[in-house]
């Protein structure tokens, strides 16, 4: 029989600061066009021999984990499982850079160490001593979605009881620049709020989110997660099929879903395939989070985060509502994510 | 040699990213591993790698590692008597 998996425990370092009650509360629409993220302390929680060789990919890594593992009290998981979308950008970067300025001579073991894509699950794990299954999904948009689905499955046959699932993406000086030029970043200087932008392009940022997921339900559990969904290509016409049948999938009618969390981030181009699922969903609470914390291929992960948020204590401040409808009891949360029409992915959440 | 000596310090501390560090709070015989500074494995062929590019020295033979890498002192030792640039 399939088990059920429970977020039992968020942590998340954002451009908005640490998770916490109130970080949604207190976060402000992001005005510039690259947002670094709002660092913690990381003195306190990584040892200093080791924070010192640390990017800030890894740093805000384990710092995420350690605030959900802590929240889910999980000691010690059965699975440590993560996504990134462009992995440990800073030291790629400084590698290849030396690689470059000194004629492929004196290369520097801690750079390529730590440049590989699984660096954040690994130290996550080295720092707890686990040595338990340990995965790194590296699916540009859908990174964290692969994460998630694997632990769903983990968790679901019974492989594992307790999972801390994530992603982390950071920000590096050169890539991000590339990506301005080619029309992914808005131009500097051009400031439009996600709701109102008459441009392409988004805000982007940086961040790390991880879930302490369980097959125990605790009394401060957030939601259940039900089925997760993936898909590289689909049109806009395709779209509304894409999401009736996942529904359909699970046993949940569309008229149930209590809450749509989307990941509108002010490209207009991308946006459209947003407008054309709202169409379906006019009379649903919408809720996006982008606006606050930015865009990164992992960005999605706190949409799952604001989603819990919001099974748990049935409500979420005013500035992350699209569009805002009447509704006493928030059951069934779908979230739906993708970046300039790839990597669609599907997530229902269930309320406890 | 004095000069040596802080512009080594400088560089270790640079390269190693030792991030609470300053060139003040380094003694030219402190240790630069174990009690001393903590370095580690890792630094070790970091600072094989600076001595190679900022200096010209290759160390080819890892037993002399020992003795030249127990203080900054002995570093700029050797690297005075065998610097190529």
């Amino acid at each position: 029989m399939k088990k059920t998996a429970y977020i039992n425990g968020i942590g998340a370092v954002t451009a908005q600061g640490v998770w916490s009650e109130r970080l949604l509360a207190d976060a402000t629409e992001l005005q510039q066009s690259i947002a670094p993220v709002q660092h913690p302390s990381y003195k306190e929680m990584i040892s200093p021999a080791m924070v010192r060789r640390m990017s800030n990919g890894i740093k805000m890594g384990i710092y995420a984990s350690q605030q959900a593992l802590d929240e889910a009290e999980i000691a010690m998981p059965d699975a440590i499982v993560a996504g990134t979308g462009l992995g440990c950008l800073e030291d790629s970067e400084k590698f290849l850079r030396n690689v470059l300025d000194n004629d492929e001579q004196f290369l520097t073991p801690t750079a390529f160490i730590q440049s590989t894509h699984n660096t954040v699950a690994s130290q996550i794990a080295l720092r707890l001593q686990c040595k338990a299954y340990n995965f790194t999904y590296v699916h540009r948009s859908v990174s964290f979605e692969s994460a998630l689905l694997d632990a769903l499955l983990q968790l679901q046959s019974g492989k594992a009881t307790h999972i801390l699932a994530g992603a982390s993406d950071e920000i590096s000086d050169h890539t991000y620049s590339l990506l301005q030029q080619i029309g992914y970043i808005k131009q500097d200087g051009i400031q439009e709020s996600v709701k109102n932008s008459t441009s392409v392009g988004v805000n982007y940022s940086e961040g790390a989110v991880f879930f302490g997921l369980s097959t125990n339900k605790m009394a401060h559990t957030y939601a259940e997660i039900v089925d997760v969904r993936i898909q590289n290509d689909v049109n806009q016409v395709q779209l509304k099929d894409f999401v009736a049948l996942f529904l359909q999938e699970n046993n949940v009618a569309i008229e149930e879903v209590d809450a749509l969390i989307l990941g509108i981030n002010g490209d207009i181009e991308s946006d459209q395939y947003y407008t054309h699922l709202l169409a379906d969903f006019d009379a649903v609470p919408t809720v996006y989070y982008k606006h606050l914390i930015g865009q990164f291929d992992s960005s999605s992960a706190f949409g799952l985060a604001v989603a819990s948020q919001l099974l748990k204590h049935q409500e979420l401040p005013k500035q992350l509502f699209w569009q805002e409808q009447e509704r006493k009891n928030f059951r069934y949360v779908l979230l739906y994510n993708q970046f300039k029409g790839k990597d669609h992915s599907l997530v229902l959440l269930r309320a406890c | 040699m004095a000069e040596l000596k802080e512009e080594l310090k400088g560089k270790i501390i640079e390269v190693l990213n030792l991030e609470d560090v300053a060139v003040e709070d380094i003694q030219d015989d402190d240790a630069l591993f174990g009690d001393g500074l903590g370095l580690d494995s890792i630094d070790a062929l970091e600072l094989i790698v600076l001595m190679d590019k900022e200096y010209g020295i290759k160390l080819s033979d890892p037993k002399q590692g020992k003795s030249i890498f127990q203080s900054v002192q002995t570093m700029a030792d050797y690297i005075a008597a065998n610097r190529t640039k």
